[in-house]
C-alpha cells in the first residue's frame, strides 16, 4: 500500500514515525503508526526519507530513520514485515511491554 | 570476594561523570549519533528493536546480595521490573532512558559494578566456571585469574581498538562448565606431571557465522607468566587480525589462516621479548588477589544430611529438585544449589525485580550472600549447607524458582531474538517456551541430560553451534525459519553441530526437535545420554527420522 519513516526518538529509543514532512518545516513525529504519513510511491518515499534524516541530523531528536513498507488492514496501518511489525507492537512473549501494552491507540 | 580498590573506585567514578556530559552534549545536539555511539556502546548501551539495552557487567559471574539487590532496584527505579541474565554471565536492562543511564551508572558505581568494555572491539568481561571456589574437583579458585586479567585488561590502551571484540573464559576442573573451547581464548587452570599448577592455554575458539573449537596453543604455562603470555596472544592478534572484514576479525578465523603452528611461533617469539618484563606476576601481588577468594568460614558439617534425605525419600518434586539443581561442595556438609530461571512461561535468563530481591535474601541467608550467575542463564547460590536445603527449596517454590530442570531439555540456552534485538532474524525465545511446554517433567526426567541452544540470527549469541541440539533462525523469503543442527557440544570435549537438512517454518521446529528425541529415547543404550548417542550412531537415524529419508 505504501510506506512510512520509523525512527528511534533519542531520549529513550521509542519508536517514532514521521507524521508530517515538508520542505521548509520541521518534521513532525508521532509515537502511533496510525499517525503516521504513508508515501504512495518510492519518489515520494524517499523524499520524504531525505527530509526526515535532514531533520535527524538537524534537530538531534529521532535516531536512524528508515522506510517500512506498511498495508491497510480493518483500517489500521500494519507494517507488512514481520521484524517491523514486531518492532511497532512490542516483543512478541511480553504483551504487557512496548506499544502493544499502550492500548489500542499505539 | 574481590572489593574494589581506591583506583577501581576512582575509575569507575570517573567514567560515570565522563559518560552524563556525553550524554548531556548528545541531548543538546553538541554531538552527532555517528559521534556519540561509540562513546555509548563502551559503556554497554546499545540502541534496539523497542528502545536501548544496557548491559551490565557481572565480571567472571560472581556478584553478593547488596550488588543483586541494586540490579533490582535498577529494574524497578528505571525499567520495567526485570532483567535477562545472558550468555556472558552479565545482566541486560531492556528500557533504559538515554536520558537516565548515567544515574544508573552512578547507582551501579555505588555497588563496584559497571558497564565499561560490555560492547565494542576491546576485551569483554572475563568469564568462569559458575561453581568456581564450590567445586569439588577444581585446582584452585579460577576467579583468582580472571580477577587478574578483568585489572590488566580493563582500559588496557593497547587493546581497546582491537580488530574486534575479545572473550576470555576461565576454567579450574577437568568437567568445562565455562565452554573455555569456544572462546577466542580459553584458560584451563591444571596441574603438571609434577603437581605445579599453572595453565593450558587454547585460542582460536568462536561460535558466530564462524565457528571454530580452539586449538591448545601452550600445553603448560607457569603460574608467574600468566600476563605476559596473554599479551603476547593479544600483541600477535592485534598486528595480524583483518581490519577489512568484520567477518573475518576474530582472532578465530587468524589462526585458522595462518595455522596454529605459525600463531604459536609468533606467540612465543613475542613472549621471548616480554616474559621477564614488569608482566611477570610477582607472587605477592597473586597472593593479595587470591586473598580476596577465600573460602568462606565453612562450618565444620557431617556429609550425611539427614533433614536433607527424609524430605527426599518422601517428596518426589523436592527429590527431582534435588538430583537436577544440586551439586556436589568441596566443603563436607555443604551443596552447590543452582537456581533456574528456566521458568514457564517467562523468557529464559529473565528475572523479575521481586525474584532478584528474593534471591539477594537467600543469598545472605543460606549462602554467605555469594551468588553466581552462569553462562547458561541461571543463578547460583554456591556455599549451601545440606541440610538446609529443603527450607531454601521451599523458599524458592512460591516464588516460581523452583524449576527441577538444569541440564534437562527445559534447560535451553536462548538469545533475546527478534523480541528485543536489532541483528536479529528470527524469534527464538517463543521456540524455546514451545519446547520446554511440550516436554512435561516426567518425560524430561526420562530424557535425562540434553542441551538445547537457539540464537536468532548467525552472531550465535545463543550459542547454537555446542548444543546438543542446535537451532538458528533465520530470514527466508520474509518468514521465520529455523535450521536445526545436532551433536554440538561445549565442554572439555567440545564439538560443533551439523546442520541435520533443510531448515523449518516456526510451526514444525518444535516437532522436530520431538522427533530428534524420539529417535534418541528408541536407540539409546543403557545408561547412553543424547550427545553420546549421536556420537555412537551418527546423524543418519535422526536425519530419517525427521525427513521420512536417510
Amino acid at each position: 500500500m505504501g510506506q512510512v519513516v520509523i525512527a528511534s526518538r533519542l531520549s529513550d529509543g521509542r519508536v517514532v514515525f514521521v507524521a508530517k514532512a515538508s520542505e521548509g518545516a520541521a518534521v513532525e513525529w508521532a509515537l502511533e503508526l496510525d499517525a503516521a504519513c504513508v508515501a504512495g510511491d518510492d519518489a515520494s518515499a524517499e523524499a520524504m526519507l531525505a527530509l526526515a534524516e535532514r531533520d535527524a541530523r538537524a534537530q538531534q531528536t529521532v535516531v536512524e530513520p528508515y522506510l517500512i513498507d506498511v498495508e491497510n488492514k480493518d483500517g489500521r496501518l500494519v507494517p507488512t514485515k514481520y521484524r517491523e511489525a514486531i518492532r511497532c507492537l512490542g516483543p512478541t512473549i511480553r504483551p504487557d511491554l512496548g506499544k502493544q501494552a499502550e492500548g489500542p491507540s499505539a | 570476594m574481590y572489593r574494589y580498590d581506591e583506583h577501581d573506585h576512582a575509575l569507575v567514578q570517573d567514567r560515570v561523570a565522563q559518560f552524563r556530559r556525553q550524554v548531556e552534549r548528545r541531548m543538546q545536539g553538541e554531538i552527532t549519533e555517528e559521534q556519540f555511539r561509540p562513546l555509548r556502546l563502551m559503556n554497554g548501551l546499545y540502541l534496539q528493536l523497542h528502545a536501548y539495552m544496557l548491559r551490565v557487567a557481572i565480571p567472571y559471574g560472581t556478584l553478593d546480595s547488596r550488588q543483586m539487590r541494586k540490579l533490582a532496584w535498577i529494574a524497578r527505579r528505571y525499567d520495567k521490573g526485570y532483567g535477562h541474565f545472558t550468555t556472558r554471565q552479565n545482566l541486560q536492562y531492556n528500557w533504559p532512558k538515554l536520558e537516565e543511564t548515567p544515574d544508573i551508572l552512578a547507582e551501579l558505581a555505588e555497588v563496584e559494578m559497571h558497564a565499561i568494555q560490555t560492547s565494542g572491539n576491546c576485551i569483554r568481561n572475563v568469564t568462569s566456571d559458575q561453581y568456581a571456589g564450590a567445586a569439588k574437583d577444581e585446582v584452585e579458585d579460577p576467579r583468582i585469574w580472571c580477577e587478574i586479567a578483568r585489572q590488566w585488561s580493563t582500559l588496557h590502551p593497547e587493546f581497546s581498538f582491537l580488530p574486534r571484540k575479545f572473550k576470555i573464559a576461565i576454567t579450574a576442573c577437568e568437567h568445562d562448565r565455562a565452554a573455555v573451547k569456544v572462546h577466542d581464548i580459553g584458560v584451563i587452570v591444571k596441574r603438571d606431571a609434577g603437581g605445579e599448577v599453572g595453565f593450558e592455554v587454547i585460542v582460536g575458539g568462536g561460535l558466530g557465522r564462524t565457528p571454530f573449537v580452539g586449538k591448545t596453543i601452550r600445553e603448560f604455562l607457569p603460574k608467574e607468566h600468566f600476563l605476559s603470555y596473554l599479551e603476547a596472544v593479544l600483541r600477535v592478534y592485534n598486528q595480524l587480525g583483518r581490519r577489512d572484514n568484520k567477518f573475518k576479525a576474530r582472532i578465530k578465523v587468524t589462526v585458522h589462516e595462518i595455522g596454529i603452528e605459525e600463531f604459536r611461533r609468533l606467540v612465543e617469539e613475542e613472549w621471548a621479548a616480554i616474559r621477564d618484563t614488569s608482566l611477570k606476576l610477582p607472587k605477592e601481588e597473586v597472593d593479595r588477589i587470591a586473598a580476596h577468594f577465600q573460602p568462606p568460614a565453612f562450618r565444620a558439617l557431617d556429609a550425611t544430611a539427614r533433614a536433607t534425605e527424609d524430605r527426599a525419600a518422601k517428596d518426589p518434586a523436592f527429590a527431582s529438585w534435588l538430583r537436577h539443581n544440586v551439586a556436589p561442595h568441596k566443603a563436607s556438609g555443604y551443596a552447590i544449589a543452582n537456581v533456574s530461571l528456566k521458568v514457564p512461561g517467562q523468557a529464559p535468563g529473565d528475572a523479575s525485580a521481586e525474584q532478584m530481591d528474593l534471591l539477594a535474601d537467600l543469598a545472605d541467608e543460606y549462602s554467605f550472600s555469594e551468588l553466581r550467575v552462569t553462562h547458561a542463564q541461571n543463578i547460583v547460590l554456591p556455599h549451601v549447607e545440606r541440610d538446609r536445603l529443603p527450607a531454601l527449596y521451599d523458599r524458592l517454590v512460591p516464588a516460581g524458582l523452583a524449576a527441577a530442570n538444569v541440564g534437562l531439555v527445559s534447560d535451553i540456552i536462548c538469545c533475546p531474538g527478534l523480541d528485543y534485538c536489532s541483528l536479529a532474524n528470527a524469534r527464538s525465545i517463543p521456540v524455546a517456551q514451545q519446547i520446554a511446554e511440550r516436554f512435561d517433567a516426567a518425560k524430561q526426567e526420562r530424557i535425562g541430560e540434553l542441551q538445547i541452544k537457539i540464537s536468532g540470527c548467525i552472531n550465535a549469541c545463543g550459542h547454537h553451534h555446542v548444543g546438543h541440539i542446535g537451532i538458528l533462525g533465520v530470514d527466508r523469503k520474509g518468514e521465520e525459519h529455523y535450521q536445526v543442527q545436532i551433536g554440538g557440544s561445549a565442554d572439555e570435549n567440545a564439538s560443533l553441530g551439523r546442520i541435520l537438512g533443510r531448515g523449518f517454518s516456526a510451526d514444525e521446529v518444535v516437532d522436530v526437535v520431538d522427533k530428534l528425541v524420539e529417535t534418541y529415547l528408541d536407540l539409546r543404550e543403557e545408561g547412553e545420554t543424547f550427545l553420546e548417542t549421536y556420537r555412537r550412531i551418527g546423524q543418519e537415524p535422526f536425519k530419517e527420522r525427521v525427513y521420512g529419508t536417510a
